[in-house]
């Protein structure tokens, strides 16, 4: 009896060994595939919104540096600064500018960093296919629509030759720097919107919302319009100059106003120090338009590029 | 020993064969209820399933995950990261619950005050939402004790998360085990620690298997916490170290989709069945355990 019971004890203590053992042949094996001398990490967080575009900037980066490690967080704009400024990332993706808060909690710290605007996002407005009467819409009319305490649930209340079609809207949630930016744009104060429509923190669900409703109307980053263009119809806006639909062309000659926001990222000038993020920023700054065409996203124009090159090398030059 | 009463069922003659009309009707719910709960799982495999076919092969675990080629994109960062994270919570969560479980039951005087605070306390901390502990992980362990965000700090979160969970079902064990066990072997003269190391834990092993993995099944499908405490959701190679940074396999699956792009909405899926394939691996280590190990008084 002892003796079997002994046996139990040890099978179990193998059995845990074996769990150990096995979770420990995981690791190891990081394939380098380059010839390059960089290794080490370089620790990115932030917004969820820019995170495909520099998750794209840290594959085409590793394919030539196999040794250099990448990984990319996605916890919001807010929350990429909040480590950020506590000196645990060496970049933070961000949707909006860093505010003044943010700012002193960097400079607490001592964290010093720079600004780079990496691309171009038209926020875009859609509409269900089977919506024929609206093509356009006034950022009046969109703040009719959207604006706190907003009565508006039906197209003709927007428009008289609207037809009589209740109004659905989806939108993102209110923690994302895509809801922060069209309420600052549209409703001239950030985060005031009204609060009775369909927020989602998942843009596929604003997709299916809009597709499926025909009274439906929402917003959210270009690349998803372009994913779905087949599901929705997507509005041209009248920011006072005329009719004007989200594309590459009019968010780059800014044409496309109020809505193509700026995306950025923010470097930290500790960082720069190390080769590899060094290295790494240089390539994302070099290739941003490949990036940007890849992430689907829209490219810097001429000034902007310019800009982005200045504000590379007043960083390595703080970064000494 | 001799005659062991039959287990699954009990017989009793007396019940057997009256007729009451209630009895048909309360048996029919009974089992409404089960295929409910069947019903269930088979519609969300078959969905899981069939969503995530066209990407359920070797890509999947031998490719890492990919912005730039949803056709290539893999999942494997997350599955090894799963199982380190488990492994380290497991290895963290199963001797302190154990020995916790061993102190309440076999040492602690049931009538003081403090020991049925503490006993109140554990019970409560089970129901304490996952985000709560997340919270905990980022202010004590990661910031803290300064261990950052890494898979030691993401373990010793779930650790904490699921230890009442292995309290109360290691108790639960050891509480089963017969006191004529006890009294048995300490009338032979063995010590209480002999009689609790040779007597009542390797009988108590079955219930205490159970207990563990039901609580790694929480851990394991655990995203709210890992959120806060740095799991990124773009890593293209494998932790090598407890101090590495990582992913797991609800992260990928939520990020995956949240993409623009109809591929990785597949790939999420197909991800979900991985996850569903190692829970129900893990399921299948505590049956066999438990009927490895069970015995009979």
């Amino acid at each position: 009896m002892t003796i079997s019971m002994r046996a139990t004890v040890r099978t179990a203590a193998v059995l845990s060994g074996l769990a150990l053992a096995l979770s420990a042949c995981g690791g190891g094996g990081t394939d380098d595939a380059s010839g390059s001398e960089l290794s080490g990490s370089v620790k990115i967080d932030g917004s969820s919104t820019v995170a495909p575009l520099t998750t794209v900037a840290s594959e085409l980066f590793t394919e030539e540096n196999g040794r250099v490690q990448i990984p990319v967080g996605t916890s919001g704009t807010g929350g990429g600064f909040e480590k950020f400024c506590a000196g645990e990332t060496d970049i933070s993706n961000a949707s909006r500018p860093i505010k003044d808060e943010e700012k002193a909690a960097c400079a607490a710290k001592g964290v010093k960093y720079s600004e780079f605007t990496v691309a171009n996002d038209a926020l875009s407005v859609v509409v269900s296919k089977e919506n024929t009467w609206a093509t356009c819409l006034t950022v009046e009319q969109l703040k009719k629509i959207w604006e706190p305490g907003s009565k508006v649930n039906n197209w003709k209340q927007i428009d008289a030759s609207f037809p009589d079609e209740p109004l659905k809207l989806f939108g993102p949630g209110t923690d994302s720097g895509t809801f922060d930016y069209f309420t600052a744009e549209i409703n001239g104060e950030e985060g005031a919107s009204r609060s009775d429509f369909q927020p989602s923190e998942d843009d596929n669900v604003i997709v299916q919302g809009v597709s499926g409703s025909k009274g439906g109307l929402g917003y959210f980053g270009f690349s998803y319009y372009e994913e779905n263009a087949d599901k929705l119809k997507v509005l041209q806006i009248d920011g006072g100059a005329g009719c004007v639909a989200p594309s590459v062309a009019a968010a780059q000659d800014g044409t496309y106003k109020p809505l193509a926001r700026p995306l950025f990222i923010y470097p930290s000038a500790e960082a720069l120090k190390r080769p590899e993020a060094l290295a790494f920023v240089e390539y994302y700054v070099g290739n941003h338009a490949k990036i940007a065409e890849a992430a689907k996203f829209v490219p810097l124009n001429a000034t902007q590029e310019t800009a982005l090159k200045q504000a590379l090398d007043a960083l390595k030059t703080q970064a000494g | 020993m001799t005659t062991a009463p039959a287990r699954h069922r009990t017989e009793n003659p007396s019940l057997a064969g009256r007729f009451r009309p209630l009895e048909p009707l309360f048996k029919g719910m009974l089992l409404a209820s089960l295929a409910l709960a069947v019903l269930f799982l088979v519609v969300l495999l078959s969905y899981v399933v069939t969503e995530g076919w066209d990407r359920l092969d070797p890509r999947l675990w031998e490719n890492f995950p990919s912005k730039l080629y949803p056709e290539r994109a893999g999942a494997q960062s997350a599955i090894v990261g799963t199982i380190y994270v488990i492994a380290l919570t497991g290895a963290f969560c199963v001797p302190i619950g154990v020995m916790t479980a061993i102190y309440l039951e076999e040492y602690a005087d049931g009538s003081r005050w403090w020991n049925r605070m503490i006993e109140l306390n554990i019970q409560n901390l089970a129901g304490v939402p996952s985000i709560v502990y997340g919270i905990l992980g980022l202010g004590v362990i990661a910031r803290g004790l300064d261990l950052g965000r890494t898979l030691l700090t993401a373990s010793l979160t779930l650790s904490l998360l699921v230890l009442p969970v292995v309290i109360i079902a290691a108790r639960e064990a050891i509480r089963a085990v017969p006191g004529s066990i006890r009294q048995a072997s300490l009338a032979l003269g063995a010590t209480p620690w002999q009689t609790i190391a040779r007597q009542v834990l390797p009988a108590a092993v079955p219930g205490i298997a159970t207990g563990v993995i039901l609580a790694l099944s929480r851990a394991i499908g655990e995203a709210a916490p890992l959120l806060l405490l740095g799991a990124v959701t773009h890593i293209t190679f494998n932790p090598s170290g407890i101090t590495d940074s990582y992913t797991v396999l609800p992260i990928q699956i939520f990020n995956w989709t949240k993409q623009p792009e109809a591929e990785f909405h597949t790939l999420a899926s197909a991800a979900i069945v991985i996850l569903l394939f190692i829970l129900l691996a893990m399921n299948s280590v505590a049956i066999w355990v438990r009927n490895r190990y069970q015995k009979r008084w």
